[in-house]
């Protein structure tokens, strides 16, 4: 098949976005944290809990939106460490974040290993289906007939955000908060309940990204199958420029660079040696920083601690 | 996070204020261990005994404590790297990708390279590990200096490129013929082991170069012109600038050291431990090695110790799993939590060194 | 400027603090201060940097909790206590304040700063609130007189109109007590005078003002009442108009104003030559076809608002940055790379705008932070291994030569005051007997004392060691004391150098502000 063809595919186009949907909840969960103030290096651990509670939950028979709501809660309590750590006892959001990554992903690997203590392979669930009944819509039918409810509820969400932050009053605050404590605090608004919800709801988020992984795109929990995203949606927020929006677009992007990798590997891959192709997304997401560093323009507030009462 | 990172010289501080210090860090690793009580609990494993048996693992032999040893020489070499490059504030959480560069050129340079005798082939191998890792962190470093890319994104990614990097050479030009299939590398040649130091355990020269290097590093860091420079830029760059010590030039000394530390964990583990390289020769060193420096508090000396404490835990909780049928992840659990309560920790001695004022 | 307020002797009070104690560790920053404000006054909290002004306000608005005491607010005819600790409780209660560093979001437009936190933040939405905003907001513009574009980021915006926002947010608030935190600070003499007259119209209308400030001048001229802080007591109270200057700044002082010197010298040899220099700023006004010359043996000092192009101006003279465009030479060689090193060895002491972030490591002693410029020297370090002992020897002796207060030379930086931190600057950069002094705002936040200090030490390098020396300040009667020549830097442009003997405070003023030909 020619490479052209293939990009305007609606198989490619498909993939594209099954790609682009974990890393897109990963990239606007970081986003609402970010522009609050807070850098939250736990979305990796956070991806991996998320995976696997969502997976047990739906193994455990409390059905995919089940798994939803129990990432949801995984998420947020992780979401509230981090914050309780970094926004009110005000420790390094670097190590913090590092903690909860390492935390979260040896307790879910823990809880994995204890729970299911004599599997050789993981036990397969039934995740979401695609929503073949979009089959029939003319145009976009194709596309997104393969897709699952999550995937919409990614792009759901990815508006919803972009509303909330530029048209809402805690929108407003959350931008506020991001750029001057002292600001939100002079307006009679409080910043440590703000901050630490931006950063719950972006930790849930995270941990949807996660569920996804096991219970829409895979049917079960493997180890090393965050694979790093998390880290990629850090990059990928610097290159979205905190914008929504832009986040959408950076993760399709990104989205449609790896689907056209792997179909450049099964038609190339003779030549290279499959490593090559799987280091493509880590090298451009390094490269896509690259490429933005100059005018990123950081929230003001990111990594700054807030203290009360104090000089 | 100078709150964190700061741990200044005890010179600088109230006696007081360093026993607070330590003793904030001796209780975080007591509250790490006795937290493990809840995982433990959850697998229904008898508590006492598995206590028990966590402490003869690691310590409770000859043979368990040269094991424990064995473990806590990656440590030290992943903990000074993350120490050093945190003084300066420099974000380096690429040990792991340092280490299995060095690791990488000690196969490359160990394996037949070089045929000499030990005295120049070791050397040879050593720096060559070295090099890897303080090259791999450079490229992250100038990035950060030149042109203003976080580090903390650069350096993880760059985990993961190494790592699938060294599956590729495993797979190509650094598989092992007479492997059997096994994606190894070649066994490294006599004259390129780091010798055994404890006579018919796996205890290797290794260790001796962790200790000579904790020794070194914290004469560079409180004694010399180049360690001045580096706190200073890591409390203030600012100032640092402003006083006219380049921040760059600064940065990229500390990028370097730490990544040739990390490096030369790499070295240990092939030269000194496996012989040969394959994907799984860390299981996470590099990371661990943040939990060892943020639990010495930044202090090279501290970080032999923590690396002890922390290679301890593994050793330990993995005899004790073994036994007793628990995951072997305990321990990674454990030294998360080391961390988390360290942190804790942090800020339950800021308030009482402030109250102690 | 006087002018008869609103507020009388029989106006009501609105306002009452009682007993107000605040405390920081060891350090009492109010000490049972007693305050009452009445409806339509503006009253003056007088006192030096440190004296307890701010601190207060912030018990006031909630920003502090404070240990002793309470905060009363007039509400239906009675006063009634004020929750502490609670901004949202002081601004419910139509208490606001305007900091010095004013607390705006950049990132956010001047209706969002103001809209921010005046709807619940669970609506989804603001409805017609915003339309409904800008209405209310044009006509508190037209009332007042306080005209500022209300759709633009705020970090697009001058100091003067962030600061008309800031004032936009106390009024859309419907506040009735408004704390200015010395609000001239980083305004022209003009821009003052027309703060001033806003808030005239403002209290004709009922609002009251604290006024913090240091500044006896602005004092005189805009309030009707005077109270007087220092070492955080409260030290006297006067109507503005039984008030005499002298006894003021005693009160403030404690002790008889110490007197600036003034050295009588003749300039020698140029030390920095600039020739139609432009240097572009990453923050700020760029420096634009500067021409200017310092000769060894002088103080030249250069006026201006802040922002006019300073930062530009420091950064080439303590070599942060190089000319874009033109020549521009220091002690006879001319800058071609960014090198601060070099300059600081070459003889160029800089003493830096943001002592605590510039000037100083916090976290690092006495003796290191006197050891940051010269760690090359022999006193310091020998083939890259510092010399503690001779560190801290020198450092000790540094310490009783000029009187900077610490525990010793081991003791850390970051607990010392803001003027033994100037100190111990000075102590580095002046005590290698520089040719170029660039001193940047070198008084600011320093009290009285600590400031005639800083003076008489540039006094005594332009006299005695005959060096050249550019000084950089806000401080119009600072620069007419200590200075030779004076220089305005205006939107990045310098005038013409003239002699500070003669020159004219409102001609100055009107430069200051690009009214008149620089």
């Amino acid at each position: 098949m020619d490479l052209l063809d293939l990009v305007f595919s609606a198989n490619f186009v498909a993939a594209t976005i099954r790609i682009a949907t974990p890393l897109l909840f990963g990239v606007l969960g970081a986003l609402l944290c970010e522009r609050a103030g807070v850098l939250n290096l736990g979305i990796e651990g956070i991806f991996v809990a998320g995976a696997f509670v969502g997976w047990m939950a739906v193994y455990a028979g409390a059905g995919p939106w089940g798994g939803v709501v129990a990432a949801l809660a995984i998420g947020a309590v992780f979401g509230a460490i981090h914050a309780g750590l970094t926004v009110w006892l005000a420790l390094s959001q670097h190590v913090s974040g590092l903690a909860i990554t390492l935390f979260a992903t040896s307790a879910a690997y823990f809880a994995y290993r204890t729970a299911l203590p004599d599997v050789s392979s993981p036990p397969r669930v039934t995740p979401f289906q695609p929503m073949e009944f979009f089959e029939t819509v003319p145009l976009v039918g194709p596309v997104l007939a393969q897709q699952t409810p999550m995937t919409l509820l990614a792009f759901l969400l990815a508006g919803l955000i972009a509303y909330a932050l530029s048209r809402t009053p805690v929108g407003l605050a959350v931008r506020a908060v991001g750029d001057s404590a002292a600001a939100v605090e002079a307006q009679g608004l409080p910043v440590r309940p703000l901050r630490t919800g931006a950063v719950v709801a972006g930790s849930m988020l995270m941990a949807l990204g996660g569920a996804f992984l096991t219970i829409s795109a895979f049917d079960a929990f493997y180890f090393g199958m965050v694979n790093g995203r998390g880290w990629i949606c850090i990059a990928l927020v610097v290159f979205a420029s905190w914008r929504p929006g832009r986040a959408v677009a950076g993760a399709l992007l990104f989205g449609a660079f790896d689907a056209f990798q792997v179909r450049l590997q099964t038609q190339a891959g003779v030549a290279l040696p499959g490593e090559v192709f799987l280091m493509l997304p880590y090298l451009l997401s390094i490269l896509a920083l690259i490429l933005v560093a100059r005018r990123a323009d950081y929230p003001r507030a990111l990594l700054k601690p807030y203290f009360r009462n104090d000089r | 996070m100078s709150e964190v990172a700061a741990a200044p010289l005890k010179r600088s501080r109230p006696a007081s204020a360093g026993a607070i210090s330590v003793g904030v860090r001796v209780l975080a690793g007591i509250a790490a261990l006795l937290l493990a009580a809840l995982p433990l609990l959850a697998t229904g494993a008898p508590i006492i005994e598995a206590y028990g048996l966590m402490v003869t693992g690691a310590l409770g032999s000859a043979f368990a404590v040269s094991e424990t040893l064995t473990r806590a020489t990656p440590l030290i070499l992943t903990g000074l790297a993350a120490a050093v490059a945190f003084r300066a504030k420099l974000w380096n959480i690429g040990a792991e990708g340092q280490l299995y560069a060095g690791a990488i050129a000690t196969v490359v340079v160990g394996t037949g390279l070089i045929e000499a005798p030990a005295f120049i082939t070791l050397p040879a191998v050593v720096l060559a590990g070295a090099a890897a890792g303080a090259f791999l962190m450079l490229i992250p470093t100038l990035l950060k200096v030149r042109l203003g890319v976080d580090e903390v994104v650069t350096t993880l990614l760059l985990n993961f490129v190494v790592l699938l990097f060294v599956q590729m050479l495993l797979d190509g030009a650094l598989k092992d013929p007479m492997g059997m299939g096994w994606p190894q590398s070649p066994p490294v040649v006599p004259a390129a082991e780091l010798p055994e130091i404890w006579p018919r355990t796996r205890l290797h020269a290794g260790l001796i170069l962790g200790i000579v290097a904790a020794l070194v590093l914290s004469f560079v860091i409180a004694r010399t012109t180049f360690g001045f420079r580096m706190r200073a830029v890591g409390e203030n760059a600012a100032a640092a600038r402003f006083a006219g010590i380049s921040v760059a030039k600064t940065m990229i000394g500390v990028g370097l050291i730490s990544g040739a530390l990390a490096g030369l964990a790499g070295v240990g583990e092939v030269a000194g431990l496996k012989g040969y390289l394959t994907s799984d020769i860390s299981p996470g060193f590099g990371y661990a090695g943040i939990v060892v420096a943020m639990l010495a508090g930044l202090s090279p000396i501290g970080s032999v110790v923590s690396a002890l404490f922390i290679a301890a835990i593994y050793v330990g909780a993995d005899s004790m799993s073994r036994a007793l049928g628990v995951s072997s992840y305990l321990a990674d659990l454990i030294v998360a939590m080391a961390l988390i309560s360290i942190l804790i920790g942090e800020v339950v001695a800021r308030r009482l060194t402030r109250g102690a004022r | 400027m006087s002018f008869v307020s609103a507020g009388g002797d029989d106006a009501p009070t609105v306002l009452a603090l009682e007993g107000v104690t605040k405390r920081f560790g060891a350090l009492t920053a109010n000490d049972g201060i007693d305050l009452t404000l009445r409806r339509g006054e503006v009253l003056a909290l007088l006192g030096e940097n440190g004296a307890g002004k701010t601190t207060l306000m912030n018990v006031l608005f909630g920003k502090y909790t404070a240990e002793g005491g309470r905060v009363l607010v007039e509400r239906d005819g009675a006063l009634e206590p004020l929750e502490p600790g609670s901004p949202a409780a002081a601004l419910g209660a139509g208490i606001a304040m305007v900091h010095q560093h004013f607390t705006l979001a950049e990132n956010l437009s001047g209706l969002d700063n103001i809209l921010l936190g005046t709807r619940s933040l669970w609506k989804f939405g603001w409805g017609g609130a915003r339309r409904a905003a800008r209405t209310r907001l044009q006509g508190i513009i037209e009332a007042s007189g306080l005209a500022v574009p209300l759709d633009v980021r705020v970090d697009r915006l001058s100091v003067g109109e962030r600061q008309r926002i800031e004032i936009l947010k106390s009024l859309y608030r419907e506040a009735r007590v408004l704390v200015l935190d010395e609000p001239t600070a980083l305004l022209t003499p003009q821009d003052a005078d027309r703060l001033f007259g806003t808030l005239k119209k403002l209290t004709a209308t009922g609002l009251s003002v604290i006024l913090i400030s240091h500044k006896l001048r602005e004092v005189f001229s805009a309030t009707d009442r005077i109270v007087v802080l220092r070492h955080g007591r409260k030290v006297g109270e006067t109507a503005t108009a039984a008030a005499d200057a002298t006894s003021l700044a005693e009160m403030m002082v404690g002790s008889a104003v110490p007197k600036t010197v003034h050295s009588a010298r003749t300039p020698g040899e140029p030390v920095v030559v600039l020739d139609g220099v432009s240097v572009s700023a990453e923050h700020g006004t760029a420096l634009d076809r500067v021409d200017l010359k310092v000769h060894a043996g002088e103080i030249v000092g250069v006026a201006g608002v802040s922002g006019n192009g300073q930062g530009a101006l420091a950064a080439l003279l303590s070599g942060l940055a190089v000319p874009a465009g033109g020549t521009a030479q220091i002690l006879g060689k001319q800058v071609e790379r960014v090198d601060p090193g070099g300059l600081s060895t070459a003889g160029v002491a800089r003493i830096p705008e943001d002592r605590h972030q510039d000037g100083v490591v916090g976290t690092m002693t006495v003796a290191e932070n006197l050891a940051l410029e010269n760690l090359k020297t022999p006193s310091v370090s020998s083939r890259g291994v510092l010399r503690l002992s001779a560190m801290t020897s020198q450092a000790r002796k540094t310490i009783a030569e000029s009187d900077i207060r610490c525990q010793g030379p081991q003791s850390t930086v970051r607990l010392m005051s803001g003027g033994n931190i100037q100190k111990l600057i000075l102590a580095r950069t002046l005590g290698r007997k520089p040719r170029f002094v660039l001193a940047n705002q070198p008084t600011r936040g320093l009290d009285l004392g600590a400031a005639a200090d800083v003076a008489r030490r540039l006094d005594e390098a332009a006299t005695q060691h005959r060096a050249g020396v550019l000084l950089i300040s806000e401080d119009l009667d600072e620069l007419l004391a200590v200075a030779d020549r004076i220089v305005v830097l205006h939107e990045g442009r310098l005038s013409e150098a003239g002699p500070a003997a003669a020159a004219d405070r409102n001609a100055i003023g009107l430069m200051m502000s690009g009214q008149a030909a620089a």
